[in-house]
């Protein structure tokens, strides 16, 4: 048995000479939480819709929980998906639409008030859909999504809408989901969110994936940056020169002279500055944040 | 394609669309028998475009169903907007996406949906011939109209025959509604467009040049509910003929329609 939960090789979409994913290719692993970032039109959603069976691929091809993506409805009934918001019948209550959805599903409709309960929307079942919040709109889409106790999950900016304790609830369920053993593969535009539950990453730029694999792995191959703050704050201008003269890139911002460079030369710029006869009030390695590496791959900022 | 089917009729069942469709069909089938019998000494006629219906007419086997006759194309009508709207709606809500990711044979999911409709449409049929002949009944006394036929083995042959007829065009409306919303895609659009071909542009096609009356989707599909000719000044479409033109449009209109939601990709 495969223990990818998705793989995909050279998975690509055109719309005429409009390419919106080109020569896509990476694996996320079974049980794991995977981030999938990528600046707006980036093919995110496209690629979703490709896995999902929505829209035929251009080239390439993929496998979901070990079956062809040319044949969705061998995996389909494993997967549960919300993909670019949530979408009912606004004249249905909630729970009316997910019984729409489980009989549709041929699973049982015994699960829908549980369902309800678990994304907070038990007391709300019975109000029209057209009457919900986005929050609430966000969490009843969640909710469909695991109608069918899926194996993987697809998630498309899940907590669009969603207030903070709403975004830390859902946090949590998709570390309880993914500790049960079911795959998820999310994408968001708060990278702090991805960052903090994720397991792996897929960044797409341009309909092209610049990064693929653990999450770790990514952020280690990150250069840290060394910030170096003065007891006076005339001394920053020295501090940057001394970096500069190194050969490291280094600017002055907030208040702090902040270097690329590795966690270890930060003795040796501790040292120089010493030799200087300028005292350092603060002096810290530290990694860049998803966020940053983003900006940094996509070249966003 | 049961379960897309059961899917389907537990939105078709929704109060709002329930009973307004519903209610619709009696107060229509209820007006159009009343007419039959409440004018019937009117000069300027008791029955659709100044159509005259007799006592003569009335109290034969078939005078039963002459009001459930002529409130069969309107039933039609209202299966084409019920058909197109709950087709299109999938498209304009996103929900289409919903239903391709539970059920991904996108053929059983507009059989489903067919079915479902077909048996909304039935029960609106029913609703429509009980409406319609116990309205006659109840006001063909004051008429003068007699009624000992209507329910002797021809006029149970003729209300049979009419019911069976009118299922068949008003599930040919019904089906070109559902085309209609594959293809354009929107309720209002499909609505409007359906609307406006069956009820003007063909009548003013036909007007233009009779003999256009054998060839038009919609006058095939109110000959049939008719049960043959359906236009005072018609030339005469037969129900074979209007059965078999009528036939190809649905046909032809359908497999196309599927063939589209089949290749299309959903991207909204």
């Amino acid at each position: 048995m495969s223990n990818t939960a998705i793989s995909v090789t050279d998975l690509s979409k055109r719309y005429g000479n409009q390419v919106a994913v080109s020569h896509a290719t990476f694996e996320v692993p079974l049980g794991t939480i995977c981030g999938f970032v990528g600046p707006n039109g980036s093919g995110k959603t496209t690629t979703m819709r490709m896995l999902l069976g929505l829209i035929t691929p251009t080239g390439g091809t993929g496998e979901i929980l070990g079956e062809s993506i040319k044949h969705p409805e061998k995996y389909l009934p494993r997967v549960g998906a919300m993909i670019e918001g949530p979408a009912f019948y606004p004249a249905l209550s909630g729970k009316e639409n997910l019984n729409v959805l489980a009989t549709l599903g041929g699973f049982s409709t015994d699960r829908v008030q549980g369902l309800l309960e678990q994304v907070g929307l038990g007391d709300r079942g019975k109000s029209k859909f057209k009457t919900y919040s986005l929050g609430m709109k966000q969490r009843l889409g969640i909710a469909a999504a695991l109608l069918p106790n899926p194996k993987l999950l697809m998630l498309d900016e899940p907590t669009n809408g969603l207030d903070p304790e709403g975004i830390q609830e859902v946090r949590a369920l998709l570390r309880s989901l993914a500790n049960n053993g079911t795959s998820v593969f999310v994408s968001s535009h708060l990278l702090s969110e991805l960052e903090l539950i994720s397991d792996y990453l897929v960044m797409l730029r341009k309909g092209e994936v610049v990064f693929t694999g653990k999450m770790t792995d990514l952020m280690l191959s990150q250069q840290p940056v060394i910030i170096a703050k003065t007891n006076d704050e005339n001394d920053l201008v020295k501090v940057l020169a001394i970096a500069q003269n190194a050969g490291h890139q280094a600017t002055i911002r907030d208040g702090a002279v902040h270097v690329q460079g590795p966690a270890d030369w930060a003795q040796v710029l501790n040292r120089a500055a010493f030799d200087a006869g300028i005292t350092l009030s603060q002096l810290t390695p530290q990694l860049p944040n998803l966020e940053e590496t983003f900006f940094e791959m996509t070249g966003e900022k | 394609m049961w379960n897309v089917a059961f899917a389907e009729l537990r939105k078709l069942r929704r109060p709002t669309l329930l009973f307004g469709t519903m209610g619709a069909v009696v107060f229509f089938s209820a007006l159009f028998s009343s007419l039959l019998f409440l004018l019937i000494d009117s000069p300027d006629g008791n029955s659709d475009r100044g159509r005259m219906v007799g006592r003569e007419v009335l109290s034969l086997a078939t005078g039963g169903v002459q009001g459930f006759n002529s409130v069969g194309g309107f039933l039609g009508i209202i299966a084409l907007c019920v058909f197109a709207a709950q087709t299109a709606q999938e498209y304009t809500y996103g929900t289409l996406r919903n239903l391709l990711v539970r059920q991904p044979g996108r053929l059983r999911i507009l059989l489903g949906k067919l079915v479902a409709m077909k048996i909304f449409a039935l029960l609106m049929i029913v609703l429509s011939a009980i409406v319609s002949i116990t309205t006659s009944v109840i006001l063909a006394p004051s008429a003068k109209v007699p009624t000992d036929l209507w329910f002797n083995a021809d006029g149970r042959h003729a209300i049979f025959t009419s019911f069976i007829n009118i299922i068949i065009s008003v599930i040919g409306f019904g089906i070109i509604g559902m085309v209609m919303g594959l293809l354009l895609r929107s309720p209002i659009s499909a609505i409007s467009f359906g609307i406006l071909w069956l009820l003007i542009i063909e009548n003013l096609l036909i007007a233009v040049k009779n003999s256009l009356e054998h060839w038009l989707p919609g006058a095939q599909l109110s000959a049939i509910a008719a049960g043959g000719a359906s236009r005072v000044n018609a030339t005469g479409v037969t129900y074979s003929h209007a059965l078999l033109v009528g036939g190809i449009y649905v046909a032809i209109g359908a497999a196309v329609a599927s063939f589209l939601f089949v290749r299309r990709d959903v991207a909204n």
